[in-house]
């Protein structure tokens, strides 16, 4: 732990890259792969399926605009949930992309640079 | 960025591959108009999304010149990976040399929703021939698999592995740009601009059409709060914990409403 850089052509960083790219690539190809060698998803694996997009999405997002602190208010007074909320109704409202972002990182800025500074 | 042009050369030679094993070769010129128009759909509903991704590409070049990775490597790095969040969780221990277990190890448990997605889009690909699907599989992403998923819902007449392919191409070749721009011209906007948080907001502007019904609104919000509470779990798992626990809960919501 002592934090030296490590030298450039490190076969360390290259057995990293490749160990973690074989496993990546594995999960990615996972289902791809052995979906298409049976005719028909079963019904009981398809179900649950539906709700991936929005479970997965949740659990990426609210952590990044939500962290517990102590108290309730400083919970609450935190500069990604406004932002975030505000551009949770932008998304809701005009189902836009790029929206969404501008008015989202609009707030962040606005609380960050101006009302919390 | 010779090493761009050969990559993206890579990734063209997967969709001349594909278009022999989809079963497209009878398709006459209209036809491919239109396939081509999938393709430029894909890249055109993805290129939003790159304001979130520009930004996460630099800090991925910036952590790997910080971790002591040299340019080869931190492109070697998002070649063979690409996965953002695992790319700068391991580069993170790299830096601090931490023993290779923990830095595979940290990195593929950030990976493991891949294996998610791959079982929710793996349906609309099933029909695809064994050598498509391992190149579509390569070009993965949340965002890719986001979009793609949605549109698939909405649009059943989209020729689906062009219109992904136009979008997670499209990622694909951001990514690596953006690592290359971060090693070489490194931390050029200041941390407190917060460029990284259009990540979330990309994945919100998805998430809340995602949640069009009780069940799917039920999993959404069941998964984000177990999320949040769980966030201070090693490894990411709190990702997993709560994605796993809102399709739970969106089961468990049909159920209750049938």
């Amino acid at each position: 732990m002592t934090g030296a850089p490590l030298g450039t052509g490190s076969p360390r960083v290259w057995v990293a890259i490749l160990l973690i790219g074989i496993a990546t690539y594995g999960f990615r190809l996972s289902f791809i792969h052995l979906f298409g060698r049976i005719d028909e998803v079963p019904a009981r694996v398809k179900r649950p399926l539906r709700y991936v997009p929005p479970a997965v999405l949740a659990a990426l997002v609210l952590p990044d605009l939500v962290t517990l602190r102590p108290s309730v208010a400083a919970t609450l007074l935190d500069e990604r949930l406004i932002a975030g909320a505000v551009a949770g109704v932008v998304a809701w409202r005009t189902e836009n992309v790029f929206a969404t972002i501008a008015v989202g990182m609009g707030v962040l800025w606005l609380f960050r640079f101006v009302v919390f500074a | 960025m010779t090493v761009e042009g050969e990559l993206t050369d890579d990734v063209e030679g997967d969709t001349v591959d594909g278009d022999a094993a989809g079963g497209d070769a009878t398709e006459d010129d209209a036809a491919s108009d239109a396939a081509t128009g999938d393709l430029w759909a894909g890249v055109r509903d993805v290129s939003p999304l790159m304001l979130g991704i520009v930004p996460f590409a630099l800090v991925a070049g910036i952590a790997a010149v910080d971790a002591g990775l040299g340019l080869a490597e931190a492109v070697g790095m998002s070649v063979i990976v690409f996965a953002g969040a695992s790319q700068l969780a391991a580069l993170d221990l790299l830096g601090s040399n931490a023993p290779l277990a923990v830095v595979v190890g940290t990195a593929v448990v950030i990976n493991v929703r891949m294996v998610m997605y791959s079982a929710s889009i793996a349906p609309y690909f099933a029909e695809y021939g064994r050598r498509l699907r391992a190149g579509l599989a390569y070009v993965l992403t949340d965002q890719a698999y986001a979009i793609s998923v949605a549109e698939f819902e909405e649009n059943s007449a989209r020729s689906r592995w062009r219109y992904y392919l136009g979008a997670a191409a499209s990622l694909w070749v951001v990514w690596q740009i953006g690592t290359v721009v971060g090693v070489v011209v490194g931390a050029g906007v200041p941390d407190a601009w917060g460029l990284t948080f259009a990540v979330p907001l990309v994945f919100l502007a998805l998430l809340v059409p995602a949640m069009k019904d009780r069940p799917t609104t039920a999993a959404g919000v069941a998964a984000g709060a177990v999320a949040v509470v769980a966030a201070g779990l090693p490894l990411n798992l709190g990702l997993l914990v709560g994605a796993v626990t809102g399709i739970a809960v969106g089961l468990a919501t049909e159920v209750v409403e049938a």
